[in-house]
């Protein structure tokens, strides 16, 4: 995939895919098309948006502003975008990539395999939740924050009757606020960051006052709303029993008080990790992300990888949200351009990465305000679950480490299988990452990283193909 | 068991009917088969590996914990396929059986 194939090549025989049609594929995809190239748009969801921008399905009434709020101007333009767009590119929703080799995808849509070929990738996988464990998180009515949003998103419903929201990051309040809002009762927010860290954030966050402004009416309309909101607490557990789940949720205050809300659902989640696992098995060089305390990928100013050929943008690449993806995917469609030696304007890249840098401060400035609570997985009982697919205890993740020494987590995970199971680590080798840290004594940095594999998500025994293998056989 | 999800507008689609364990139900169209099944139950299916109830987590395709199975033995997550009418899904995961045998 080398650039230098890149160039020999005609526009018109080139195959530029894009995996993801969130807003920085779709912004990709929009640059593609306006310099004259058909891009390959492969997309999990069924409709484009990807998770932020997600579509209602068909038959759905609410309005732009119902249901995207603040951003409801900004979805609609992103949809329309695309709507634009869907007859000049070569749009496969419903199709996952579940592993790839140089110049090959492995897809999979509606239970059929096919591959797809190409000679530049541009990589738009998004992120998901950010999840820290706290005792009882394993109980039926847990849901990560984005799942929460989901929810009312796409479906109009609420994860339950009374929501305890807990975490922290901006999304916390986003979509307390949102529930609230859309009529559902919330129990409570608790924030586990400190005001402090707040102001000592402000001057970072200054850099987009509009969305501190929006940040600040949101936290004023739950204060209005005689909504119970605590900041700097430390989570204690989730009560509940194994057959009905969740009933309610404890945490200790700034004060050292022991707070206990009742609620059947809980919201969690600490802010975004990237989908990096596409990219992990194409050979790209990942890099510690120092404030935000987790690895991201190592791309230049512009979105190409350490691999040649192969792109990525958005949070996928690192987390600086929905409004920086559609600048980065515009971005490294750019980049991509000049890398095929087409005509690019130097002040149409100087503009993306501009309003990028800005970004990138109020970013910082976010990781700051709202840290990754990485002393809770020190503080972690060793009852706790980390692994909540095959229920594997903090304690027992620590034995591995004391007794086999264990100190990196791919290691670790084989003794243990933290990370493992069905969501492959997406839930647990963060904090998986930090519990085994702790008990080396070692920074979190130093004990590396969770390796992608292929599937990089479970596949189906019963793809088509198998299933006619089964019918000729005797 | 009761209802784990409320439903909090979108009334007003048309109704689907599809079976669930044998028994029939109604969902809107539309609807998740998560969101089907979470508006009349509290949880999903039973966890392997413990004696808790499982009800979903990411509802975006990530964690897989709401997989539920076509009669047929087909595994589908419950968060992102949406109910169809006449769709027979069973919540326990059926006999494991080699799709090559033979």
């Amino acid at each position: 995939m080398a650039t230098a194939r890149l160039k020999n090549l005609q526009k018109d025989a080139l195959r530029v895919v894009i995996v993801g049609a969130g807003p920085a594929g779709t912004r990709c995809a929009e640059t593609l098309v306006a310099a004259g190239i058909r891009p390959i748009l492969l997309d999990e969801n069924r409709r484009d948006g990807g998770q932020i921008y997600r579509r209602q399905p068909e038959g759905f009434t609410r309005d732009y502003a119902t249901l995207y709020g603040s951003e409801a101007e900004k979805a609609r333009a992103l949809h329309q975008s695309f709507d634009r767009l869907r007859e000049r590119i070569d749009y496969r929703p419903d199709t996952l990539v579940w592993s790839l080799t140089p110049g090959q995808l492995c897809c999979v849509s509606q239970g059929k395999h096919t591959t797809v070929d190409y000679d530049a990738l541009i990589l738009c996988t998004g992120a998901t939740d950010r999840l820290m464990p706290i005792e009882g998180w394993q109980l039926a009515g847990t849901y990560s924050l984005g799942g929460a949003q989901i929810a009312l998103k796409a479906q109009a419903v609420s994860i339950g009757r009374r929501v305890v929201f807990l975490g922290s990051g901006p999304l916390l309040y986003l979509v307390a606020s949102q529930y609230l809002k859309a009529g559902a009762t919330v129990a409570a927010v608790l924030d586990t960051s400190p005001l402090r860290k707040r102001i000592a954030a402000l001057p970072k966050l200054l850099a987009r006052p509009g969305l501190l402004f929006t940040g600040m009416k949101l936290l004023a309309q739950l204060y209005l709303a005689r909504i119970p909101v605590h900041l700097g607490v430390e989570p204690q557990q989730v009560l509940g029993d194994a057959a009905s789940g969740v009933s309610a949720v404890r945490v200790r205050t700034s004060h050292g008080d022991n707070l206990q809300f009742d609620c059947d659902a809980l919201a969690l989640g600490y802010h975004l990790r990237p989908e990096t696992q596409l990219a992990d098995l194409a050979g790209c060089r990942m890099r510690f992300q120092e404030v935000s305390q987790q690895w991201v990928l190592d791309t230049d100013g512009e979105g190409r990888t350490s691999v040649r050929g192969v792109y990525a943008a958005g949070d996928g690449a690192r987390i600086r949200g929905a409004d920086a993806a559609e600048h980065a995917g515009r971005l490294v469609a750019l980049a991509l351009l000049q890398d095929l030696q087409q005509p690019v304007h130097g002040e149409a890249l100087a503009l993306q990465r501009r309003v990028l840098a800005v970004m990138d401060e109020f970013s910082h400035g976010l990781c700051q305000a709202f840290p990754w609570p990485a002393a809770q997985a020190k503080a972690l009982a060793d009852e706790a679950i980390v692994c909540r697919c095959e229920m594997i205890t903090a304690g027992e993740l620590r034995s591995v480490v004391r007794e086999k020494g264990a100190c990196e987590v791919n290691r670790a995970k084989a003794f243990s299988r933290v990370g493992m199971g069905r969501c492959q680590g997406r839930y647990c080798s963060q904090a998986g990452a930090e519990v085994i840290a702790a008990a080396a004594g070692v920074a979190v940095e130093r004990v590396g990283r969770q390796r992608g594999q292929a599937p990089v998500k479970p596949l189906s025994m019963l793809t088509e193909e198998l299933k006619q293998a089964e019918e000729v056989a005797p | 068991m009761s209802a784990r999800f409320v439903r909090l507008a979108e009334g007003e689609r048309p109704t689907v009917r599809l079976m669930v364990d044998g028994e029939p139900i109604e969902a809107l169209q539309g609807d998740t088969l998560m969101v089907a099944l979470l508006t009349r139950v509290s949880a999903l299916r039973q966890s392997e590996f413990d004696p808790g109830r499982r009800a979903g987590f990411c509802l975006m395709g990530a964690c897989q914990d709401c997989w539920v199975w076509t009669r047929s033995g087909e595994r589908l997550r419950a968060c992102s396929n949406e109910v169809r009418e006449g769709l027979d899904i069973v919540t326990r995961q059926p006999e494991a059986i080699w799709p090559l045998r033979g």
